[in-house]
């Protein structure tokens, strides 16, 4: 060190509060007048609200949100942004306000996991996702394991036998080929180990610097052999929650294969086609309401949608949910929280109360569901909230996914 | 009262992988139900307290974790200032987004600070419009960036109280060692000190004690706050960030004033020295300096309550590099961060909290980070208890 | 930003900068510590890891005193609430 420094003053408490002379002049944020003129009218309407005089301050304040929250989505931004792809509500305000509004019609409406429909008498899932994982290979697979298990999941996640899926290439000039060879044979091998056939598929190659390596999308169809429907807004109060294994091991292993982070861990993806074990269930468990894989925004993300489709509140018990000590670790430093964390090969599953201890043995005879474990319950009240029992014994709410802590993970 | 069922560890372990320690001891639901009944016993029947947890890691993990169930009503927590993306002052982050747009420059950053508005946006509205911003979990990742790209001046956004000083200060140090010409740091560190000055200064609050901060003191110690007990009369127990912690803080608190004392004690001592560390101050006294003056968000200009890099560091301080507008922007008439902020509002006391004011679509800092006391309810606490006992009913 | 961790050092490296190899539950990390310079940090050792640098050294002991009183303070709370029980049963 050079010379020796005056010690900073930690202690300092002789602090002045006034300005200091040639302070330049505030301006104003117009972007925040705007956003809080639109508001003005909803606080106005609160003043007038008939009945609320029995509820407490704060309670009349949460009646508001609810209001705000239960308002039609309106698309704010100009650009795209890294959220509108995260899962959260940015997905679903992007999806709900641009794409629901224009492409409107009965299938697409309930935003499922695939569309159901039926052709001359064979009902029919139909689904579609494409893939930006980066890096593309990592431990556990690599994105030609994702294409076609993500796809293979969405059908089975609508009660369907996975049939048939088409794949789409956009490769960036300079792509090496025998990295596609290696994610090609990757696709093969999951296609077989699913009992699918990639019946279909487009190349296109698009100039060095505007596709980063590889991007896949794949569609999917396959049909359904059992007389159920499937869907968020099934959930009722009583009905028991489940997961079919521990959670969070996709996007932490995505995340640390980066390398930006510096950690080493010895988790790998959890990539895996599920259809053998959803097929499973619905053979022993006829009171499934909504199976769902937890895919970008994690478990915490589908627990929302069901208890906002659904109308019901979603309790979670924090101690029954399943995750891989290291997993956890990676997370708390991290600081994020397992529950939003990416998964490739877990459902999660909700099922009549009555048959949870049924659902759970089915699921724990296939290899894939080894870890499943009841991890919560539906109950009537408050509607359209996630809540937590935590493992401390108290309670708080776990909301839609903000922002997007873990970009480009599938 | 009854108390909640064992833990049973097995169960844990199972699921959790295993325990981690010096965290989930300190998550024990059961010994929670011990220090709630002590804290019951400790309040004086008919009498109202509130205390202050300064920092925002305390408010995060009070609303994480539920704690305000294992308190009497006659308790009530009020959120402090600590909380350093919060109260970060508009003008500021134009400024950042200013360096971060130059052609040639990387800017790093913690996470938190990607969606905090400033008077034109957000980072990461500046990130969708082309500019370089990345996200670090470390200060040091940064060097490795410019070591990297060798052609672009690398910028670290430097925020956080003493916590985190040190930290940005042993950077600059090292990209000195390495001889990196292409790094610097946007310098925001804060002192904690002039802002609790700035809470007992204020007419607005009647506070009955403090929950100290738990990691600014490792690097500053317990000493500092000792004007609090000595000047104001009110006590400071230093806690750490588990709910153990804060609950034992709080009937370490109430033992004090049971007792007629006014102390500063320490609950963390498992990780807070009462001297601090040395070497993380004299880190810091080698790279930076006090500024005179500095505008928090909501406080208004406070003297000698922030750190600037000194002239021998001139190399690695953006101020200096970059020609910066310096701009300030007011905080809109309906914004109320700055009430927020000094404690004197609960978060959905605020007009626009929870409606013009989510965490998608945020008004003020509040809102945005991890810490702040608007996103902590608005994320985990925003329900009616006793709505939430029936449905929580195993 | 108050985000501090602990994890165990499992290997300081002598490469003249600062790192130690640390372990949080599995995760391992490379951590600075020349801010515990003065600890004379060695494997085993638990430290506070903030943004990639270890800011304090984890005083075992003190972690234990912590414990055992709560610990404690939950035997004499049991013993307390036994003792009411027993004298309501009359």
């Amino acid at each position: 060190m050079t010379g020796k420094r005056p010690r900073v003053d930690f202690s300092l408490v002789e602090t002045k509060g006034e300005a200091p002379t040639n302070v330049p002049k505030e301006q104003s944020a117009s972007w925040a007048e705007e956003a809080l003129r639109e508001h003005y009218e909803d606080a106005e309407l609160a003043q007038y609200e008939i009945g609320a005089d029995h509820l407490t301050k704060e309670e009349q304040v949460l009646k508001r949100i609810d209001r705000a929250r239960a308002r039609k989505a309106r698309l704010k931004e100009e650009l795209i942004t890294l959220a509108h792809g995260a899962g959260g509500k940015s997905t679903h305000t992007l999806i709900e306000a641009l794409f629901l509004r224009e492409f409107r019609n009965p299938l697409l409406e309930p935003l499922g996991d695939g569309a159901v429909f039926s052709v001359n008498g064979s009902r029919l899932a139909f689904t579609t996702d494409s893939f930006v994982v980066s890096p593309l290979f990592f431990p556990g697979g690599d994105i030609g394991d994702l294409a076609v298990n993500g796809t293979v999941n969405d059908l089975a996640m609508s009660g369907a036998r996975p049939l048939y899926l088409s794949a789409g290439f956009i490769l960036e000039e300079g792509f090496p080929i025998v990295d596609l060879r290696r994610i090609v044979d990757s696709m093969q091998a999951a296609a077989q180990a699913a009992g699918v056939m990639i019946a279909t598929g487009d190349t296109k190659v698009v100039g060095r610097g505007k596709g980063d390596g590889c991007y896949i999308n794949t569609s999917g169809v396959g049909v359904i052999e059992r007389p159920i429907s499937l869907a968020a807004s099934l959930a009722q109060p009583g009905d028991a929650v489940i997961v079919s294994g521990p959670i969070g091991e996709h996007g932490v292993t995505v995340m640390l294969a980066r390398g930006e982070l510096d950690i080493e861990c010895d988790v790998s993806s959890d990539t895996a086609p599920l259809h053998e074990l959803a097929a499973g269930l619905l053979d022993a468990a006829p009171g499934v309401r909504c199976l769902r894989d937890a895919t970008r925004g994690g478990v915490a993300t589908i627990l929302n949608e069901v208890a906002v489709a659904s109308g019901v509140a979603v309790v979670v018990d924090e101690e029954r949910v399943p995750v891989r000590g290291d997993v956890n670790g990676a997370c708390e430093l991290l600081g994020i929280d397992p529950l939003y964390v990416a998964c490739e090969g877990r459902m999660v599953v909700i099922v009549d109360g009555a048959e949870a201890d049924t659902a759970v043995a089915a699921l724990r005879a296939h290899p894939l569901g080894a870890g499943s474990c009841v991890i919560g319950r539906v109950k009537d009240d408050p509607p359209g909230l996630v809540l937590l029992k935590t493992t401390f014994g108290g309670t708080r709410i776990v909301d839609m996914l903000v922002g997007d802590p873990l970009p480009r993970i599938c | 009262m009854t108390y909640a069922s064992k833990i049973d560890r097995e169960q844990i372990t199972h699921y959790k992988g295993s325990l981690m320690r010096f965290v989930d001891e300190f998550r024990d639901a059961e010994m929670a139900q011990v220090l709630s009944a002590q804290i019951m016993s400790l309040c004086e029947p008919g009498r109202q307290y509130k205390f202050m947890e300064v920092c925002g890691g305390h408010t995060h993990t009070i609303y994480k974790h539920g704690l305000e169930d294992y308190l009497p009503n006659t308790v009530t927590l009020v959120h402090g200032p600590g909380c350093p993306v919060c109260v970060i002052p508009m003008g500021r982050v134009d400024d950042a987004i200013f360096i971060a747009t130059r052609p040639d420059v990387i800017m790093t950053t913690f996470g938190d600070m990607m969606r905090v508005p400033g008077g034109r946006g957000s980072f990461f509205d500046a990130k969708a419009q082309g500019a370089d911003i990345r996200m670090v979990y470390s200060p040091l990742d940064s060097l490795r960036i410019a070591k990297d790209n060798p052609d672009k001046r690398v910028v670290f956004m430097a925020i956080g109280f003493e916590t985190t000083a040190p930290s940005s200060a042993m950077t600059v140090l090292r990209a000195k060692a390495l001889g990196l010409d292409n790094f610097s740091i946007f310098c925001n560190h804060v002192t904690i000190i002039p802002a609790i000055k700035a809470i007992l200064d204020s007419p607005d609050l009647r506070l009955d004690g403090f929950i100290g901060p738990g990691h600014v003191s490792t690097v500053i110690g317990c000493r500092p706050y000792e004007f609090i007990s000595r000047q104001y009369a009110k006590p400071l127990v230093t806690a750490g960030f588990e709910p153990l912690d804060i609950l034992q803080s709080i009937a370490m608190i109430l033992v004090q004033l049971d007792q007629g004392r006014c102390e500063v004690e320490n609950q963390y001592t498992r990780v807070v020295p009462w001297n601090g560390n040395p070497r993380a101050l004299e880190v810091i006294s080698e790279v930076m300096e006090l500024r005179p003056y500095f505008e928090w968000r909501g406080l208004g200009f406070i003297s000698h309550s922030a750190l600037r890099v000194r002239d021998a560091y001139a190399d690695f301080d953006a101020e200096q590099i970059f020609e910066m507008p310096g701009v300030r922007v007011a905080d809109p008439k309906a914004c109320q961060c700055g009430e927020v902020l000094k404690g004197v509002l609960k978060p959905w006391e605020c007009k626009v909290f929870g409606t013009a004011c989510t965490p998608e679509t945020p008004i003020g800092t509040c809102m945005v980070s991890s810490e702040g006391a608007c996103a902590a309810y608005y994320n985990f606490g925003r329900f009616t208890r006793e709505r939430v006992k029936e449905a929580t009913r195993t | 930003m108050c985000l501090g961790i602990p994890g165990q050092v499992l290997e300081v490296l002598n490469d003249g900068a600062d790192l130690a190899k640390v372990d949080v539950s599995g995760v391992r990390r490379k951590v600075n510590i020349g801010l515990l310079e003065h600890e004379q940090l060695g494997a085993g050792d638990w430290v506070l890891i903030h943004v990639g640098f270890a800011l304090s050294k984890i005083d075992e002991n003190e972690a234990e005193a912590t414990l055992d009183m709560l610990k404690g303070m939950g035997q004499a709370y049991t013993d307390e609430m036994d003792a009411l029980r027993e004298s309501m049963i009359e």
